[in-house]
């Protein structure tokens, strides 16, 4: 095993894993209202947080490679930001 | 010199296998182009019959019907088969590797992969077309989701077509961060790496959400989840917002190669040094960033708020900044210098006229008032085109005659290849230009018919497209048929390292790792001299 992690904090990892998708399935018998989206999404980031992180081994990289990997989320985050702007003016009128 | 490396690559083995499973990125290389070249002539004879259809009002040769289908046909096919992919993989590949040291790109199998995934798209693509598609190349909702004709087998075709986008485009980043030979610092990077560089960044950041975009499409379609449907609380304005959010980068995939090239031709035959070398280095890389902040122009009339609007349109003119630099310093570059008219510069001139005048039209386009007027008028066909063929695909030739002897070892007649520069650039002229005149007027683009007051200037339009048409067919007659004797290595006297080998380059390229240690496009120099 080279040094991005033991089997065993993988197998941990994948455990944590399961259980936010336990989360993910649980929560969606509640309605929330408004927060449906929202918290659906967060447990979805963190996993792909975790995943990034360790199994894709974003942890143990440089700096340019976190330049590289962080600036799609701004680019998402602009696409979200600027899309909704729009949408949501519609539905306010 | 290893027994392999003394064959040139087009000597290195014979036969459909030795190519179709090469990892040699100059063979790839030549097969993207071979690939590009075949759908760039099937996309144009579509535009010839989309033309000669407007020879007159109402019929002239082709239904309604038919019409729909062909300028999808072009439109489509010229964007996600020939000029997406085109400069980048096909010079890209065979470039690259030569220009910054290095005997291959970094994963020779993935590129090889890449290529392979092009056709498979390629091949849905076609079969898609024939079905045939109606949409434009845009697939707008929710016209898109209603229509009877081929939207889910072409929308899967451009879904395959990304990932080979985005794997040349990792391999394109890597290979320049990995393998640099020793001295080939990021200020020596030749300027076609760094657009290649800046356009692979778009590749791997932008294509993804267009494949999302035309999966929701698929399910619209199939599954009717509302996406994009009022009805079931969806925005079919969204789908333009995610279209578009790929597709203006997209726009500068297609531009950004085209501006390397001129930044390696201009300084060879105007024998100086390029004026402002980081300006348009970091004008590629600002061109690259800015380009994902603008794609709300294309929905200044679509409903979008008058808050995004105004928001679009500022940064809209802000792109044209670093595009202005870059078009000043090739201007600065001839300056005082001694300028050799050769096929390649006056591809070149060319590009710099033309392409100014799209951008420039752009810049109407991105006003909010001038743009309620011009909006989907033939004024926005004839912009495009400006930069879409007077600047990529004038690039795209420049970089064919430029680059043909390291790619063939042959040269080709300079004389004849010149009179077809003159009826491609006289053509494309007579085509388009009417076209600003009669968007200006009111005629709207993708309209079957027409009022008759257009009709004197649609004729003049589609007799334009006879002279370029001409021009196309002298330029292949004499790219296929290269004159006798080997080329030499270096026939330009350029300065840059992919002509300090033989012509065409051996298999790996160089016998050993070259180390770097003067500036690039030293021109007018003691280095020159001597070399």
């Amino acid at each position: 095993m080279d040094n991005h992690g033991s089997y065993k904090q993988l197998i941990n990892i994948w455990i944590f894993l399961m259980f936010l998708t336990f989360i993910t399935v649980y929560v969606a018998q509640f309605d929330f209202g408004a927060l449906n989206v929202p918290i659906a999404l967060l447990v979805a980031s963190i996993k792909a947080g975790v995943v990034a992180l360790h199994f894709m081994h974003l942890k143990h990289e440089d700096g340019l490679t976190w330049v590289f990997a962080s600036y799609p989320i701004f680019l998402l985050f602009l696409l979200i930001a600027f899309t909704a702007t729009d949408m949501f003016s519609r539905v306010l009128n | 010199m290893s027994e392999v490396n003394e064959k040139n690559y087009l000597e290195n083995g014979e036969g459909f296998a030795s190519w179709f499973f090469t990892v040699d990125h100059k063979r790839i290389g030549v097969m993207y182009l071979w690939a590009i070249a075949v759908f760039f002539i099937i996309a144009a004879i579509a535009s010839f019959l989309v033309r000669f259809e407007h020879l007159t009002p109402g019929q002239t040769i082709v239904s309604a019907d038919t019409y729909n289908v062909l300028f999808t046909l072009h439109g489509s096919m010229m964007v996600f088969l020939f000029i997406v992919p085109g400069v980048a993989a096909s010079f890209g590949n065979f470039l690259i590797p030569l220009m910054i040291g290095a005997k291959d790109v970094i994963f020779p199998k993935l590129n090889l992969y890449s290529f392979w995934i092009y056709l498979a798209g390629a091949a849905i693509f076609m079969i898609a077309l024939a079905g045939p598609a109606d949409t434009g190349w845009t697939f707008y909702t929710p016209y898109s989701i209603e229509t009877g004709a081929n939207v889910i087998l072409i929308t899967l075709g451009i879904f395959v077509l990304g990932f080979s986008s985005i794997l040349t485009g990792i391999n394109f980043i890597v290979t320049m961060h990995k393998l640099r030979a020793p001295g080939m610092t990021w200020d020596r990077l030749p300027l076609f790496c760094w657009a290649a560089y800046a356009t692979s960044l778009l590749q791997v950041l932008a294509t993804p959400v267009v494949g999302i975009t035309l999966l929701l499409l698929i399910g619209e379609r199939y599954f009717g989840l509302g996406f994009f449907d009022p009805a079931r609380g969806g925005d079919p304005v969204m789908f333009q917002h995610f279209f578009w959010f790929y597709s203006h980068p997209a726009v500068y995939i297609m531009i950004l190669p085209a501006m390397g090239i001129i930044s390696e031709i201009m300084p060879v035959f105007s024998r100086k040094p390029i004026f402002g070398y980081k300006a348009i280095a970091y004008a590629s890389l600002a061109i690259a960033l800015i380009s994902f902040l603008v794609w709300g122009h294309h929905m200044f009339v679509s409903g979008q708020s008058k808050l995004v609007n105004i928001i679009f349109s500022v940064i809209t003119y802000a792109v044209a900044v670093p595009t202005a630099i870059k078009v000043f310093n090739w201007l600065w570059t001839m300056h005082k210098g001694s300028i050799e008219l050769s096929t390649a510069m006056l591809y070149s001139l060319a590009f710099i006229f033309l392409f100014t005048i799209g951008g420039l039209t752009g810049l109407f386009l991105g006003a909010l008032a001038a743009d309620v007027h011009l909006h989907d008028t033939y004024f926005v066909v004839a912009h495009m085109h400006y930069v879409m063929i007077g600047g990529t695909v004038f690039g795209f030739f420049a970089a064919l005659h430029f680059w043909y002897p390291k790619m063939w070892g042959r040269m080709f007649d300079e004389f004849k290849a010149k009179i077809a520069f003159v009826l491609i650039f006289i053509g494309f002229n007579v085509v388009f230009f009417p076209q600003f005149i009669m968007g200006t007027l009111g005629m709207p683009r993708r309209y079957f018919n027409y009022a008759p007051e257009f009709q004197s200037l649609h004729q003049i339009s589609t007799y334009g497209t006879w002279i370029i048409g001409a021009g196309f067919i002298l330029m292949l007659w004499v790219l296929m048929r290269p004159l006798p004797g080997k080329a030499p290595g270096n026939p330009y006297r350029s300065v840059s390292l992919e002509w300090s080998m033989d012509s065409p380059p051996g298999t790996f390229n160089f016998d050993e790792i070259p180390t770097i240690t003067e500036p690039v496009y030293n021109y007018g120099t003691k280095v020159e001299e001597e070399s």
